[in-house]
């Protein structure tokens, strides 16, 4: 250490065009920054904005004349708070339903002396390359009684496979073989030594299972529109393709005597979106890590 | 046949030891294998309606055998290559402008060594990433509608005439592509964020005693270190081209756009769902998942032998 404090340091100067370079990808960062905050910032703000500003495209950054008319709207409007109720359930108990499956087929998968594992494993990846279709799926839902049910959100998706290879690559990552059969010497069982020993040590990987189910299931439409029919099981993403894009035929409202209400329709929309998207990017900065990790622990090849 | 045989009977054994051994794992694996024999390979077994008269009361097993019928129908109908056009050349689009940008984004963080800004950056990129299709489409449809979103306000602001940009068939692509990109890109980064990482420091000590300039440093060694990742996310892309998601191509239709927005997936849920003409929807899904599956293999063996990177 004596020696290399006796030697000068010598830095390598940046030159005039690396930090030419270094300066254009700072410009090109900051408008990737404007153009992503942007949208949002204007939503949020148009959506606490008086209707007639929001209408008259007085809104262009900041709120302007701040009122909550819209908010209070949202909660006086039962079919909006139904959806809200519906879309808090899905995600609650299809993230449970979820998690523990994928937990329970991913587990099992990372033990080395489980035969068949090689088998399973195949047999699920495989739906990855291949499916049967909308049809052929719709057909098995129907049969077995599931249209227009909750079972239909909850059940015919739980299992994502992207979500089992990252928990089976955690645990086989994080639980040492060896541990597992110290415990099964000592005469632990396989169930046993899951709730004691496994699941305390993997809190990482359950919280980005939880997460990603969770945040899956809120933001989802898809099944909820080919399997519901009645709307007071409609989560609130269906509630609200109803009323911002199948409302969209703008123009309409023109000749109405009730302006103050079409006014009011349009700051609707922008209120409905913050409720909806704000629960997910509230939580957001601090999970953030979270889903970080989910991805990169998926993307190791096990 | 002899080999077989013993082969079997040795995983027999096995299975059996195993299964005295791991009973409960067994019992574990069976509730989520179940879920993907009922919601995974009974679909897959059911795409034989594709070659069947579906008949309601008979069901699918006893519905009487077309053959091609329905997969000649839809050859034969001119909206076939329609549909095929409009879904290939939404995807290609959408890989030539959405694969390279999460690379450029990430080589250009990875230059930033003011950490704060790097992070906030990322931060904020990330997000749009929670945001679900119906209320992105809501938001786009709020930007872009003819009097009253804000892009054609600025547009008649700079003397310009407002678009009614959903009902402009040949915008369809760009917005769908553009606003794809605006929401993944930071996430889709961050993937190649780790793979800078990863990159061995000697490899940088190197390039600077050569002196090598930022952007050599980049083309040098950024590139080459991040190429496997790249392949392989290449790949993965490749292999979802016909599986272009339906969700906001569906929510994004109206009947302005539907020339160009009309693609297999969408087609396939009019078809079916709507009009309840299963046979010939599970005809046309078929097709698209075949198509598919032949393409991820395709893309996997080649990539496989100009560059030892593949699925599997």
């Amino acid at each position: 250490m004596a020696i290399s404090s006796t030697v000068p340091k010598r830095k390598i100067r940046e030159s005039a065009g690396d930090r030419l370079f270094v300066f254009a990808i700072y410009v090109i960062l900051s408008s990737v920054l404007v153009a992503v905050l942007y949208p949002l910032i204007y939503i949020v703000s148009s959506s606490i904005s008086s209707p007639s500003a929001v209408v008259s495209g007085k809104v262009w950054l900041w709120p302007v004349d701040i009122s909550f008319r819209g908010f209070q709207t949202i909660f006086k409007t039962p079919l909006i708070m139904t959806g809200y109720g519906n879309s808090l359930f899905y995600m609650a108990v299809g993230t449970l339903i979820s998690v523990t499956l994928t937990v329970m087929l991913a587990y099992p998968l990372s033990r080395k002396t489980f035969f068949g594992r090689k088998g399973i494993l195949m047999l699920v990846m495989f739906t990855m390359l291949f499916g049967g279709g909308l049809i052929p799926t719709y057909l098995v839902v129907k049969e077995l009684g599931m249209i227009d049910s909750r079972l239909a959100l909850l059940i015919p998706n739980a299992i994502w496979v992207w979500q089992v290879i990252i928990a089976r690559s955690f645990f086989q990552s994080t639980i040492p073989d060896e541990l597992a059969e110290a415990s099964e010497i000592d005469g632990c069982s396989d169930w046993r030594f899951l709730g004691s020993v496994v699941l305390p040590l993997s809190k990482p990987i359950i919280a980005v299972l939880v997460l990603m189910y969770a945040v899956g299931q809120w933001n989802a439409y898809f099944d909820a529109l080919i399997y519901l029919k009645s709307d007071k099981l409609f989560p609130l993403q269906l509630v609200l393709r109803s009323i911002i894009i199948q409302n969209n035929s703008a123009g309409a409202m023109d000749i109405s005597i009730q302006v103050q209400r079409a006014q009011l329709a349009e700051l609707l929309k922008y209120s409905l979106i913050v409720v909806a998207t704000l629960p997910v990017l509230i939580i957001y900065p601090f999970v953030q890590r979270y889903f970080v990790q989910g991805m990169l622990v998926g993307s190791i090849k096990g | 046949m002899k080999g077989f045989y013993s082969a079997k009977n040795g995983y027999g054994r096995q299975f059996a030891k195993s299964l005295r051994r791991h009973w409960q794992l067994y019992v574990l694996v069976l509730p989520p294998l179940l879920f993907f024999v009922i919601f995974k390979y009974v679909p897959m077994a059911n795409a034989v309606l594709a070659f069947k008269d579906y008949n309601v009361i008979k069901g699918i097993w006893g519905s009487p055998w077309v053959g091609l019928k329905y997969f000649n129908m839809f050859f034969e109908n001119p909206i076939f290559w329609t549909l095929v056009r409009n879904t290939m050349l939404l995807s290609f689009y959408q890989l030539l402008a959405g694969f390279p940008i999460p690379i450029l984004l990430a080589l250009m963080l990875n230059e930033i060594r003011n950490g704060r800004f790097k992070r906030f950056i990322q931060l904020v990129t990330f997000a749009p990433y929670f945001i679900s299709t119906v209320v992105m489409v809501s938001m786009i449809m709020l930007f872009l509608a003819p009097r009253l979103g804000f892009v054609n306000i600025a547009l008649q602001y700079f003397g310009f005439e407002p678009i009614n940009f959903l009902g402009e068939p040949n915008m369809f692509r760009s917005i769908y592509v553009w606003s794809d990109i605006w929401q993944t890109a930071g996430y889709a980064a961050v993937i190649y964020l780790a793979a800078l990482a990863g990159i061995d420091p000697t490899l940088y000590e190197a390039a600077k005693v050569d002196g090598a300039s930022r952007f050599q440093k980049i083309w040098h060694v950024d590139l080459p270190g991040i190429l496997p990742t790249i392949t392989i996310i290449l790949i993965l892309n490749v292999g979802n081209i016909m599986s272009i998601g339906f969700e906001k191509i569906y929510l994004l239709q109206n009947s302005l756009n539907l020339p160009k927005s009309e693609v297999i997936a969408t087609y396939v849920y009019s078809m079916g769902l709507l009009n309840a003409n299963y046979s010939f929807a599970t005809a046309v899904g078929l097709i698209n998942s075949v198509i598919n599956l032949i393409l991820l293999v395709a893309v996997n063996s080649f990539a496989k032998r100009i560059s030892n990177n593949s699925i599997w």
